[in-house]
């Protein structure tokens, strides 16, 4: 494809964490493609999610697992619900080819939950695939700056 | 001010119940680190964690952060993280090679078994100032010994052997060893560290619970229930949903197929509750196939026959350590707080098993121990809920009592519950915790 402008992938990313800080889960879900993955690795410049373990290694069927459990009655992990607020930013095209773009931006997440505050951070890297109008996810990195910290239980995705 | 006195801790356990004090009370939490993990064996590592001379490993024993190494001479050393100067931590890397240590401070320098070797400048120190002293050193645990490769010590140089002290949990690490083909397994695949707002016993008072899956993972068992197994996977997410799928086993299979066999010490292990072919025993899956003829070269159609009956699931040994063969997996409970505790998770490697085997153990790691789990974080949250609640007075003892009239001798100096939803290792850990904490 066309290389997108600037504004158009920024969009994207804007409104994606809207989706995630909306927990509009399964709207988050649609915006991956039927083989696509989603991946918080546990170690910095991770080389794969299969020899190692991560914080989150999703392949599309255990993703669409993940979710269906975020509205679940029974879900003692999000009761109550986390209130996240995201920025997403700095957004740069880092290759593109075969009709698809690598995006790498940063981001940060405050999460409240349990009169408790935890600051996530990190960089994002998004391989996009044209369609239509807008983008699907084919795969979705998150490195945390702190991916190899102790960290109590992560429940909502970045 | 003084601890809780020897009659006052006798008075917090009773039959079948336990006073929520244990889980609440900062004295008893400091009594239990110089009386449970100062005396007892604690499990620091594994030794392909430590392979070469000068190999090292940041560790615990209880608070006090220790590291094991692999001495020159190659014997496994632990010594405390600790400068015998002004009391800086030496080590600050979680693992690397060193030919010696030397701390940041003012330089003084110790060989990888603690000795301090080199002290800069030394016509500053007063005339008594003995560097060859053994107490001026990154003191050495008493006493360290392992197990076919898993490495505990002991602060107190005195006490039962290691082998006395896991009795026979032995056959425990003996099945997790004797399923590699070649005889070795290795640590490999990283470190989930995970922590929680609570006490450090509710870790291994989870692990053999056989009746709370239904209850705290209800949300991952209905949701993996649900789940269309056409999406797509890489083979990750397969493992991930069918796991998910087996904590939803119903009741009856748990009373009646899975058992729970305890033993002195405060230790205990789970039988096995997968009736699922792809995750054990795992008979319709080529790549298990492929893994039992490499067993059977090896070991002969006998032993590997011997080797697949053994079917156990989680195996703890009190007061830090649960381990399970099945998918090579391990967790160390690290006392931070009365209220804080931190689990660090490993994986481990099968010599001589095909190399995708080990794909599966770390989709396993990821479902069962990942931080980011829909499984896990259930019981984290579950754990915080039990630290929230024990510190209000209120209901004040503590109820442990299920299967408590029905636990009976298994004839091999233990005792087991009538079904694996019997409460009784944790009764048998109290059993350990009162030995460890009624005497002086």
């Amino acid at each position: 494809m066309s290389r997108p402008a600037p504004d158009e992938i920024a969009g994207f990313l804007v409104a994606e964490a809207r989706l995630l800080d909306e927990r509009r889960w399964e709207d988050w879900l649609a915006l991956f493609a039927e083989d696509g993955w989603y991946w918080v690795p546990l170690e910095e410049g991770q080389e794969n999610p299969r020899e190692s373990v991560s914080l989150i290694y999703d392949d599309r069927r255990l993703l669409e697992t993940r979710i269906r459990r975020l509205a679940e009655a029974a879900l003692h992990a999000q009761t109550p619900a986390s209130r996240t607020s995201r920025i997403v930013a700095n957004a740069t095209v880092e290759e593109e080819g075969a009709g698809e773009v690598t995006v790498r931006a940063k981001f940060e997440m405050v999460e409240s939950r349990h009169d408790r505050r935890r600051v996530f951070a990190g960089t994002t890297w998004h391989r996009l695939a044209r369609s239509g109008e807008t983008f699907r996810i084919r795969w979705k990195r998150v490195d945390l700056v702190d991916c190899d910290a102790v960290h109590d239980g992560i429940s909502v995705p970045f | 001010m003084a601890g809780p006195g020897e009659s006052e801790i006798a008075g917090l356990i009773r039959p079948g119940r336990v006073h929520r004090r244990v889980y609440a009370d900062p004295a008893i939490f400091d009594l239990e680190m110089e009386r449970i993990f100062a005396r007892a064996w604690i499990y620091v590592g594994h030794e392909s964690q430590v392979k070469a001379p000068g190999d090292y490993l940041r560790t615990r024993i209880g608070r006090r952060p220790m590291v094991m190494t692999r001495h020159q001479d190659g014997s496994i050393q632990v010594i405390h993280n600790q400068c015998a100067h002004r009391g800086a931590m030496v080590v600050a890397k979680d693992s690397g090679n060193a030919r010696q240590f030397e701390c940041c401070y003012h330089g003084w320098t110790y060989a990888t078994d603690g000795r301090l070797i080199h002290v800069p400048r030394r016509h500053g120190y007063p005339a008594h100032f003995d560097p060859d002293d053994p107490g001026t050193a990154m003191v050495a645990a008493a006493r360290v010994a392992s197990y076919r490769g898993f490495v505990f010590a002991s602060l107190a140089a005195d006490g039962p052997s290691l082998a006395d002290f896991l009795g026979p949990m032995t056959t425990s690490f003996d099945d997790m060893v004797d399923r590699a083909p070649d005889g070795e397994i290795e640590v490999a695949g990283g470190v989930f560290k995970h922590a929680y707002d609570g006490n450090w016993k509710l870790y291994l008072e989870n692990l053999c619970d056989a009746a709370h899956p239904v209850f705290v993972h209800r949300s991952s068992i209905d949701a993996a229930r649900a789940q269309d197994d056409a999406a797509h996977s890489t083979g990750a997410g397969e493992i991930a949903v069918r796991q998910m799928r087996q904590n939803g086993a119903p009741h009856d299979f748990w009373r009646e197929q899975v058992g729970i066999w305890t033993y002195p010490g405060g230790h205990a292990f789970l039988g096995d509750y997968h009736d699922d072919d792809k995750l054990v025993a795992a008979s319709g899956d080529p790549l298990f196939a492929e893994y039992l003829v490499a067993l059977q070269a090896r070991k002969g159609a006998a032993e590997a026959k011997r080797i697949m009956e053994v079917t156990r699931w989680n195996s703890n040994v009190y007061p830090n350590l649960s381990f399970m063969s099945q998918f090579r997996q391990l967790r160390v409970v690290h006392p931070v707080a009365v209220d804080r505790t931190e689990v660090y998770t490993y994986a481990f490697r099968l010599k001589g098993a095909p190399a995708r085997m080990f794909e599966d153990t770390i989709a396993f790691a990821n479902v069962t121990n990942g931080t980011g789990s829909p499984v896990l974080t259930d019981d984290l949250e579950t754990y915080g809920r039990i630290g929230a609640g024990v510190t209000s007075a209120g209901a004040e003892w503590i109820e442990i009592g299920r299967g408590y009239q029905t636990d009976r001798p298994d004839g091999k100096g233990g005792v087991a519950g009538i079904d694996s939803t019997s409460e009784v290792y944790i009764r048998n850990m109290y059993d350990a915790w009162l030995g460890y904490m009624a005497a002086p």
